[in-house]
C-alpha cells in the first residue's frame, strides 16, 4: 500500500516477458529440433512442411475464433458439430447446383449463426458458456446427421476440393495462406480496433468493462458469432480435405482446438491471449502428430505427448501468473 | 473516568492490549475489552476505527502482536477460526454463512455432525438441531426444509443456533440487523436477551447506537484502533457514545478553496432502487463538491450506481445537464459523467491490463493507434504524479494510491464533467490522500461538479462545501458544511435523530 513499492525488478520482470511473448514459439523449436534429430531425413522435408501445415489449417483457422471467445472469457464447445454442419451445408448446396463461392459462404453464414445462438443464449438467459456450448456440440451434430441422412454428402468435385492440395515441389495449399491471412486480420484487429480492445477488457474485468461504458453483451455476442463464422472457414477447408460433407468428421477436435489456443498462452480466465501464440499452438500439436509418426509411434503414445504438452502449457501459465502475483 | 471493568474473575472473555500492525499501518494499538457471562457488550466505533481487525483476532482469522486474551481464566489463543469456534467463541457475520442447498438440521450440525467413522447418525443431528431451536423459542421451524427457503432472519437464527449446537459461550454478532426488517429486528432482540438470561456472553457490534441503546448492558468505544471508553449504557447517552467516537482532531491535511457553484451539472429526483437507495434527491452544481456520508450499508453507493446507470432503477428521474431519459454507462460518460468505484481491485481496474488501457478504455476510436494512446497515457501518468515503469505496465502491479491516481485519471481523460466519487482515498497512504484532496479541489476550482461518497467524516468536512447523510436508503437534505458538525452527522447517520 505505500508508494514505494514501484515495480517488480527489471530483470524478473524481462524474463516473464520472454516467457509470455516466446514461451509457445521455444515449445515449437524444441519439439521440431528433437524430431529433426531423431528422423532428420524424413522430417525436415519441404513436403514434410507442407504436410504439417496443412495438417494445421482446420485447427489453425478454427482457433483464431476460438482465440477471440477465451480472451472475452468464454468457451466454445460446439466448434467441432460445427465444422461437421457446415461440411454437411456446402455438400448440400453444392448437391442443389449452388455455385462453389456461395455453397462456401452458406456453409460459413451457417456456421456464424450457429455461434449467433450461442451468444444469444449466453447473454440474454444469462447461461453458462460452457453449459450453453455443451448442449450446443449435441444439437448440432445431431442437425448436421439429421440435414445429411445420416450418410456422408458427396457432390460433384468443384474448385473448392482444391483447398487443400498440396501444390508440386511442396508448395503450401491455398488453406494454408488463407489461414495465415485471416490470422494477420484477427491479430491486427485485436491490436488496433476499438473492438479488440473491448474483448479484452470483458474478459480480464467484466465489471471494469461494465463501468466503462463497453457494451458487454454485444461484445459477447459478437465474439460467439465470429467464433462460428471461423469454424465455418475451417468447415469450408474440411470440405475440401473430404471433398464431402461428412455429419461425423471433426468430433472432438474443438478440444484440440481448445488446446492449441491454450499452448498458445491465452488463460481460460480470460483477458490474454495471442493470435501468434495460438497459431503455433497449433503447430506444435501438428508436429507432435507428424513426428511421431515419423517414429513409428503409435497413436496412444502421441495422444498421451499431447496431453502432456497441454498439461505443461497449463502449468506454465500457472507458475508465469504466480509470478506476476508475487511481483503485483 | 470512573473503572466500569469487571472483576477477572467474573470475565468470561478478557482481551488485554490487543495490538496488531500491519506493515507501516497500526490497525490496533491497545484495545481492552472483558465480557461478562450473561452480558451483552456493545463494541461501537467508526469504520476503519479496528472493529474488524479485533474481531478477526478473536475468531483466530489473524493473531495479535501483543497483548493477551483469556478465556474462562484460562489462555486463549486459537490458532484458526476452526479452533475459536471449538474453544466457544463463534462469530456471526454480516453476511450469512448457510448452505442454501442443505437442510435447517444439516446446516445447524454442519462442521460438527454427530457419527462415527465418516457416517452421520441423522436422528441425533435432528436432536442437536431441534433442542438447539427449542433453546432459541422457534420449535416451529421445520428442520427438513433447505434452508435457503427461509428468510434473511430466519437463515440468521439458523446461524445462531449452529453456534449454541457447538456449545458458544461467547457470541459475536457483526451487525445483526442491518439487512433485517424493524420486526425481524425486535424477535432478534428477544432472543438475544433470552440468550442472556441463559448465561450466554454476547459481543454485539452495531453502528445502530439506539440498538445498542436498546440492547447492550455495556459498551466499549474503538476509535484510532484503542479502545477509548467502556461503561454501563444506562449511564451514558447517545449523544455520548457518538462523541466518543468520532473526538478527534482534525488535521490540517485537507484543501478547500473558496469557490462560486454554478448552473446545476447533475439533478437527481427522488431516485429509488430494487433495494437501495429508498428515496433520494438532490441537487449539484458546477465547481461544487457535494458529500454523501451514512453508514456502510445505507445506500450511498448504490445511489451513485443508479445514477450512472450501473445498477436497475426503480422510479425516479436523474438529469445530466440537458440530458434526462434513457441511461446506460456509455451513454452517461458520453454525457460527461464518470463513477469512480469504491472497489478498485474488482471494480474499478482490470488489474491484468495496462494503465494505458485501464485510463483509455471509456473512449476509444474504432481504430486505434497504440502508439498515440501510449503517448497520451505517459501525458496523464506525468500529470497525476503516478510512479510507475510506463504505461505498459500492469495496473495490478502498482500501489494503492498510484492504482487509484489511474482509476481517477481515467475519469479525467475521458472528460468527466461530472465525477461521482466513491470512497476516493480508500485504501490509500496518508500522502495520496492529500494529493486526492488537492486534485478535488482544483477540479471543482476548475468547474467539474463533484459528488463524493466517503465513510470518514473529516475528510467530508474538510473538502465538501455541502453534506447530505443517508440512512437506511433515505438522503436527508444536503447543509452547507459549515452547518455540519461530525456529531450531529453521526447521529442522522445512525437514525439517532430524522435530522
Amino acid at each position: 500500500m505505500t508508494d514505494s513499492k514501484i515495480s517488480p525488478s527489471p530483470k524478473t520482470s524481462w524474463l516473464r516477458h520472454v516467457l509470455t511473448a516466446f514461451g509457445p514459439l521455444v515449445g515449437l523449436a524444441v519439439v521440431c529440433a528433437l524430431f529433426a534429430v531423431l528422423r532428420f531425413e524424413t522430417f525436415v522435408t519441404r513436403d514434410n512442411f507442407a504436410i504439417i501445415m496443412q495438417q494445421t489449417a482446420v485447427i489453425g483457422i478454427a482457433a483464431l475464433g476460438m482465440t477471440l471467445v477465451i480472451i472475452a472469457g468464454g468457451i466454445d464447445l460446439s466448434v467441432g458439430s460445427i465444422i461437421a454442419l457446415g461440411t454437411v451445408v456446402i455438400a448440400l448446396l453444392l448437391q442443389k447446383g449452388v455455385s462453389p463461392l456461395l455453397a462456401a459462404l452458406g456453409g460459413v453464414g451457417a456456421s456464424a449463426l450457429c455461434g449467433a445462438l450461442s451468444g444469444l443464449l449466453i447473454t440474454r438467459l444469462r447461461l453458462l458458456p460452457f453449459v450453453v456450448t455443451l448442449g450446443m456440440m449435441g444439437a448440432l451434430r445431431g442437425a448436421a446427421k439429421g440435414l445429411s441422412g445420416e450418410q456422408p454428402v458427396y457432390p460433384d468435385e468443384s474448385w473448392l476440393n482444391g483447398l487443400m492440395q498440396l501444390g508440386r515441389h511442396g508448395g503450401l495449399p491455398s488453406g494454408v495462406w488463407l489461414m495465415l491471412g485471416l490470422a494477420v486480420l484477427v491479430s491486427l484487429a485485436l491490436r488496433y480496433t476499438r473492438f479488440g480492445r473491448h474483448v479484452f477488457a470483458v474478459g480480464s474485468n467484466e465489471l471494469t468493462a461494465r463501468l466503462c461504458g463497453v457494451p458487454v453483451e454485444r461484445v459477447k455476442l459478437w465474439v460467439y458469432i465470429l467464433g462460428g463464422a471461423f469454424a465455418g472457414v475451417g468447415a469450408v477447408l474440411q470440405f475440401a480435405y473430404l471433398t464431402g460433407g461428412d455429419p461425423t468428421t471433426a468430433a472432438g477436435l474443438e478440444l484440440n482446438i481448445i488446446a492449441a489456443v491454450v499452448i498458445g498462452g491465452a488463460s481460460l480466465a480470460g483477458g490474454q491471449g495471442t493470435i501468434t501464440g495460438t497459431l503455433v499452438g497449433a503447430l506444435i500439436m501438428s508436429v507432435v502428430a507428424n513426428g511421431c509418426t515419423k517414429l513409428g509411434l503409435s497413436n496412444w503414445v502421441q495422444e498421451i505427448v499431447t496431453g502432456g504438452i497441454i498439461i505443461a502449457a497449463v502449468l506454465l501459465d500457472y507458475l508465469r501468473r504466480r509470478s506476476a502475483l508475487r511481483n503485483a | 473516568m470512573p473503572d466500569f471493568t469487571i472483576s477477572p474473575v467474573l470475565a468470561r472473555l478478557r482481551l488485554g492490549s490487543i495490538k496488531k500492525r500491519f506493515g507501516a499501518t497500526v490497525a490496533l494499538n491497545g484495545v481492552s475489552l472483558d465480557v461478562a457471562p450473561g452480558e451483552v457488550h456493545a463494541l461501537v466505533g467508526e469504520n476503519g476505527a479496528g472493529k474488524s481487525t479485533l474481531m478477526k483476532i478473536l475468531s483466530g482469522a489473524l493473531a495479535a502482536d501483543a497483548g493477551s486474551m483469556t478465556l474462562e481464566g484460562a489462555a486463549y489463543a486459537p490458532e484458526g477460526p476452526l479452533q475459536a469456534r471449538r474453544a466457544g467463541v463463534v462469530m456471526v457475520h454480516q453476511e450469512l454463512a448457510i448452505a442454501p442447498h442443505l437442510s435447517v438440521a444439516e446446516n445447524i450440525v454442519l462442521g460438527a455432525e454427530p457419527g462415527n467413522a465418516g457416517f452421520v447418525r441423522h436422528a441425533e443431528s435432528r436432536r442437536i438441531a431441534g433442542e438447539a431451536l427449542t433453546q432459541l423459542g422457534r420449535p416451529d421451524i421445520p428442520l427438513d426444509v433447505p434452508a435457503g427457503r427461509l428468510s434473511v432472519a430466519e437463515q440468521q437464527l439458523i446461524e445462531i443456533a449452529r453456534a449454541l449446537a457447538l456449545g458458544c459461550r461467547v457470541l459475536v454478532l457483526d451487525e445483526p440487523t442491518s439487512s433485517l426488517t424493524q420486526a425481524d429486528t425486535e424477535k432478534l432482540f428477544a432472543l438475544v436477551r433470552r440468550l442472556r438470561a441463559a448465561g450466554q456472553s454476547v459481543i454485539y457490534i452495531s453502528h445502530f447506537l439506539e440498538e445498542v441503546q436498546a440492547l447492550a448492558d455495556r459498551y466499549t468505544v474503538l476509535r484510532d484502533g484503542q479502545s477509548v471508553a467502556t461503561g454501563r449504557t444506562t449511564d451514558t447517552t447517545i449523544d455520548r457514545i457518538a462523541e466518543l467516537m468520532v473526538g478527534r482532531q482534525v488535521e490540517e491535511l485537507y484543501t478547500r478553496s473558496p469557490r462560486q457553484p454554478g448552473e446545476v451539472a447533475l439533478e437527481v429526483h427522488e431516485l429509488a432502487g430494487p433495494l437501495k437507495p429508498v428515496s433520494a434527491s438532490l441537487q449539484l452544481r458546477r465547481g461544487e463538491v457535494l458529500g454523501l456520508a451514512g453508514l456502510v450499508g445505507a445506500g450511498r453507493s448504490e445511489l451513485l450506481r443508479a445514477i450512472f446507470a450501473l445498477d436497475e432503477v426503480r422510479s425516479g428521474s436523474v438529469r445530466v445537464g440537458v440530458h434526462a431519459g434513457p441511461a446506460s454507462p456509455l451513454l452517461r460518460w458520453r454525457q460527461g459523467l464518470g463513477l469512480l468505484s469504491e472497489d478498485r481491485k474488482s471494480e474499478g481496474l482490470a488489474l491484468n491490463l495496462s494503465l494505458e488501457e485501464n485510463l483509455t478504455l471509456p473512449r476509444l476510436e474504432p481504430l486505434i493507434h497504440p502508439a498515440a494512446l501510449a503517448a497520451e497515457a505517459r501525458t496523464w501518468i506525468e500529470k497525476l504524479g503516478v510512479r510507475c515503469a510506463g504505461p505498459g505496465q500492469a495496473v495490478g502491479n502498482l500501489s494503492g494510491g498510484n492504482q487509484q491516481k489511474i482509476a481517477l485519471g481515467r475519469l479525467l481523460r475521458n472528460g468527466a464533467e461530472v465525477l461521482l466519487l466513491d470512497e476516493p482515498t480508500r485504501g490509500v497512504d496518508i500522502g495520496a490522500k492529500q494529493n486526492i484532496y488537492r486534485l478535488i479541489d482544483e477540479l471543482a476550482g476548475s468547474g467539474k461538479a463533484v459528488l463524493m461518497v466517503s465513510s470518514y467524516l473529516p475528510e467530508l468536512l474538510g473538502t465538501c462545501d455541502r453534506i447530505a447523510v443517508m440512512c437506511r436508503g433515505v438522503l436527508g437534505p444536503a447543509r452547507p458544511v459549515a452547518e455540519c458538525t461530525e456529531h450531529q452527522i453521526m447521529l442522522a447517520a445512525t437514525g439517532a435523530n430524522a435530522a
